[in-house]
């Protein structure tokens, strides 16, 4: 796991936030990371690890977001390139890069980004709503809400969502599916 | 409501088994020559189920298995000879057991009409059975039925089955049948009566006691239960016992919270007073219990003094305790005074004295009295059988374990081995001659792994037995039915693989040893025509080989027909007129959907759906199947299956940088065709000429838009892969790394099915590797040769080609 440079101590946030979270609001901490300039927050209970970046296996004929699957102790897990799917291009990896590992009720997937920068505690009435939601300029399939910290802006992201359609067979990018699923066992010759 | 489910479906599954034992036993049950502790093995069985029944309020399987124990229960106490017709009705008894259980599992109605069928059948043929041997008399031997009962009651009481009605409504049910004199004998109370009147002679160093146990009626409220403490008695030695029903009021007056029932029981022990007092501890104030010697004969002087000392101890401490005949030095002493003496006696064996064994004394009573009971009863019981549930642990050799934890555990394991692998690669990269330690540490890992693993997957293993020991049912029923003489051998029955795969091997068994006894044997008088044995065999038989378990069906038949077979597959269009067939392709037809030979279709098979289905099965197990015939001396079927469904035989094949698992059993064979080979078929794909027919190429690089492949047959290689259906595809690879046993993964649990893969796999090196799916490339392909070289271009656009490659 690497962390950003900018880093800011974690106790002044934490400060911050509990004095102005006083009064109504109950807080969550979110875990928050990088891509490019952008930083994005997750909840943090359902963030499971996070680990370094270890050289992925691709898939056939699939969008270039999905990166690929790797070897998470035993299950085998779907990477996503956040950058790639905003429309950021394809991440060039360094050792540097790290994946945070999602679970939402069953299913695990992991998402590369390029750095975790903080832990923060939010309450919900911190949280704005992003602009032109409405108007379609933004895709707001993933985002939950915004989030100043101190002269940031943190992009909160819905992870029950966050790539829960690519994952799942209604939302198939490149190739159609026609046949339902073959086990292993059934091949012979 | 909760709790009690669960306990059900322990009670379901124990009841299974037990069904599987008793049918076992009623299948060797043999007239005029009858195991006697088959028919123990066979009533308990029933009986175990009864009593769970009941715990369960399965009210008419409680009645039902009554009448099926009462029956076995004349069959153990001799009062029934066994005949044929009896066995029969018994099997079929089993079976109507069988289905209520599984009524009552479901919570649906049993079919009682059939019930009483079969139990009015069962009792006329246990009546006819008891009149052809006019001889047999009723009454004969109460002593020996007490005996039976006795033996048989203190192994039930290790019985892990069926609750705390077991002994309880053991006795009720024998002193009910004895009726009359049994009861009568309660009331004369002198002593005399019934199993009381057994010999009095004693095994050394035991004493037989008569404990009259006469709880008040409020027992039950304080929430004890009577089975506990007889239980608690029959482990204690040789043990019988005769229920009092005489204070049962009628059912109209009955309180069912009260108790009315007073028992006797005769103990032949080796443990002291104390031990049967410490019984009944718990009741004392609800009960009565009154506890006479009848007989001792004690352990002679040589025997350890301190054990008899401390157990007689223990026993003054509590009471007095008149030990008759003649005694050692130290136990007189202690047992033949009043209670204040039990002071010395202790002392005694506290301080270490130079008399009597010093070491024995010198250990602390608690230590030595647990020494008294089981090795004391084992060592000393001369002459007497040993009865072996004095030794055995209470609850068995085995646990039952949920199976979802023994699948965590084998995941687990498999982590293990592919991160030890990890590791030694990693290892390999050390200079050489350094870190010695560490090299001969990790090899000792790589030896525990790889026994942790077969460890783990042994406990996944189960003997075919299971499923061996279903077949002679099976051939019994089918030789009834043709009118042919059949003898099942098997062998190999403790040859163990994986649960998944045993449980599916039911029905191709089932089908194939059909198949064998149908088509295969012929009649007695065909037989005997050729000079055959009138009796026809099939030969069952299971043994490892190469780390598959192959698993044969052989008859001493006919054979296959070969001109028949081959006549038919033509009448119905399986293979066209004329076509030309060696031996071998003939007897494989019989494996083709559709196929049967038999004009008639019968009850057991000429449908034409049994060996195409057999095929289907084992080839979803990733097993193969093959038939071998001699026309005149019979067929040998011969299945070949994976002894677990977790690991594949795989060939990882690489292309361009990534790497892929073929199923071996899709692999027909690699080459490297010459430039001369390979024919383009109207300017869509590439065919190739192998093994008489033309196949179409497909190059994974471009289905799967991998960059940097070779992507060139004849630089590259050529698998042959053969779907399930027979279809055929030249996969176009760049190398064939080798043959590995790969830990099959599901892709679909955190991400979803993709064309062309069936699953995932971990290599050596920590890295996921895609195992193919050979029908779905098949039908890849078949799109790309359509749609041309546009679906290459879009290809190009996917995930394979627009990454850079990793670091």
């Amino acid at each position: 796991m690497s962390t950003s440079s900018s880093l800011a101590p974690i106790g002044d946030h934490n400060e911050a936030s509990l004095s102005a979270s006083e009064g109504r609001g109950k807080e969550e901490q979110y875990v928050t990371f990088t891509v490019g300039d952008e930083e994005y927050g997750v909840n943090i209970l359902s963030v499971r690890e996070i680990r370094g970046w270890t050289p992925e296996s691709r898939l056939p004929n699939l969008p270039n977001y999905v990166r690929g699957v790797v070897n998470l102790r035993g299950i085998i897990i779907p990477i996503f390139d956040l950058r790639a799917r905003f429309g950021g291009g394809i991440t060039q990896v360094t050792k540097r890069h790290v994946v945070v590992v999602v679970q939402v009720g069953e299913r695990t997937r992991g998402v590369l980004v390029d750095a975790i920068s903080d832990i923060l505690a939010i309450s919900y009435d911190q949280i704005k709503p992003p602009p032109d939601v409405e108007s379609g300029m933004v895709d707001a399939r993933y985002l939950s809400g915004l989030f100043t910290a101190h002269d940031r802006m943190v992009t909160l992201l819905d992870v029950t969502r966050l790539f829960a359609a690519e994952t799942s067979e209604e939302d198939t990018p490149v190739l159609q599916q026609k046949q339902p699923p073959l086990a292993i066992v059934k091949k012979s010759g | 409501m909760e709790d009690l489910s669960r306990f059900k479906q322990t009670y379901f599954d124990e009841s299974a088994e037990l069904l599987g034992v008793a049918e076992a036993g009623l299948l060797r049950l043999t007239p005029g020559n009858v195991d006697m502790d088959e028919v123990n093995a066979i009533f308990r069985a029933v009986h175990s189920i009864k009593g769970g029944g009941g715990a369960f309020g399965f009210i008419e399987l409680v009645n039902f298995a009554h009448e099926f124990e009462a029956v076995m229960d004349g069959l153990r106490s001799d009062r029934i000879p066994v005949t044929a017709e009896l066995v029969d009705a018994l099997i079929r008894a089993n079976d109507v057991l069988g289905q209520m259980l599984a009524h009552a599992s479901d919570g649906t109605e049993p079919d009682m009409a059939t019930a009483h069928v079969v139990v009015v059948a069962l009792q006329n043929a246990a009546s006819a059975a008891v009149r052809e041997s006019a001889g047999d008399d009723f009454d004969s031997g109460d002593v020996d039925e007490m005996r039976s009962l006795s033996s048989s009651t203190s192994t039930l009481s290790d019985d892990e089955m069926g609750g705390v009605f077991d002994d309880i409504d053991l006795s009720i049910y024998q002193s009910s049948s004895s009726s009359l004199p049994a009861a009568a004998g309660f009331d004369s109370s002198a002593g005399g009566a019934g199993f009381l009147a057994a010999p009095l002679s004693v095994a050394e160093g035991k004493t037989l006691y008569l404990i009259e146990f006469l709880p008040k009626a409020d027992l039950l409220l304080s929430g004890n239960e009577p089975a506990f403490m007889l239980r608690a008695l029959a482990r204690l030695g040789e043990f019988a016992v005769v229920c009092d029903l005489t204070h049962l009021p009628e059912l109209g007056h009955l309180e069912p919270e009260l108790l009315y029932l007073k028992w006797r029981v005769r103990l032949e022990t080796a443990a002291g007073r104390d031990q049967i007092e410490d019984v009944f501890e718990f009741v004392s104030d609800e009960c009565v219990v009154n506890i006479t010697v009848l007989a001792s004969n004690p352990k002679p002087p040589e025997a350890p003094a301190a054990s008899a000392k401390s157990g007689d101890a223990k026993a003054s401490e509590a009471k007095p305790f008149v030990a008759p005949g003649a005694a050692s030095s130290g136990q007189s002493r202690a047992s033949s005074s009043q209670p204040a003496s039990s002071q010395p006696a202790v002392a005694a064996s506290r301080v270490p004295l130079p008399s009597a064994a010093p070491v024995e004394a010198a250990s602390s009573p608690p230590a030595s009295r647990s020494a008294v009971r089981p090795p004391a009863a084992a060592s000393t019981i001369s002459g007497g059988k040993a009865d072996p549930s004095h030794a055995a642990p209470i609850g068995g050799h085995t646990i039952r374990v949920d199976l979802d934890k023994i699948d965590r555990l084998v995941n687990m394991v498999g982590e293990m081995v592919i991160t030890q692998a990890m590791v030694a690669e990693h290892v390999r990269e050390l200079p050489q001659g350094a870190f010695q330690e560490l090299l001969e540490g990790l090899e000792q890992l790589a030896q525990h792994t790889r026994e942790l693993r077969e460890s783990v997957m042994s406990i996944r293993a189960q003997p075919v037995s299971s499923v061996f020991s279903r077949m002679p049912r099976l051939v019994r029923e089918l030789a009834a039915e043709t009118g042919k003489d059949v003898q099942l051998v098997t062998s190999g029955e403790n040859t163990e693989v994986d649960k998944t795969v045993v449980e599916n091997l039911v029905d191709p068994l089932t089908h194939m040893i059909r198949n064998s006894i149908d088509h295969g044997l012929e009649t007695p008088d065909d037989r005997a025509a050729v000079g055959k044995n009138r009796t026809g065999s099939v030969h069952l038989s299971a043994q490892h080989r190469s780390g598959r378990i192959v698993i044969e069906v052989s008859d001493d038949g006919r054979g296959i027909n070969r001109p028949r077979v081959l006549q038919k597959a033509m009448e119905k269009g399986l293979i066209p007129q004329g076509a030309n067939l060696t031996d071998e392709e003939i007897d494989n037809l019989i494996f083709l959907p559709g196929f049967s030979t038999v004009e008639k279709v019968s009850n057991i098979s000429g449908r034409g759906v049994g060996m195409d289905v057999v095929r289907r099965n084992i080839t979803s197990l990733g097993g193969r199947i093959g038939v071998y015939s001699t026309p005149g001396e019979g067929s040998r079927f011969v299945l070949s299956l994976p002894l677990t469904l977790a690991v594949l035989d795989g060939m990882v094949i690489s292309v361009g940088e990534e790497r892929f698992v073929l199923p071996l059993t899709n692999i027909v064979e690699s080459l490297r065709p010459k430039t001369s080979d390979l024919h383009g078929l109207v300017n869509q794909c590439d065919v190739i000429m192998a093994r008489g027919e033309y196949v179409r190429l497909a190059y994974l690089d471009r289905l799967f838009g991998i960059p940097g492949a070779v992507g060139d047959a004849t630089k590259g290689l050529v698998v042959l892969v053969e779907t399930e259906e027979g279809g055929r595809l030249g996969l176009v690879v760049d190398e064939v790394l080798g043959q590995q046993q790969v830990v099959i993964k599901s892709l679909e649990a955190n991400y979803r099915r993709l064309d062309g893969v069936a699953a995932a796999t971990i290599l050596g090196d920590g890295r996921v590797a895609l195992i193919l799916d050979v029908a779905g490339l098949k039908e890849m392909s078949q799109q790309v040769g359509h749609v041309g070289a546009s679906v290459r271009s879009t290809a190009s656009s996917s995930s394979f080609t627009s990454q850079p490659s990793a670091i």
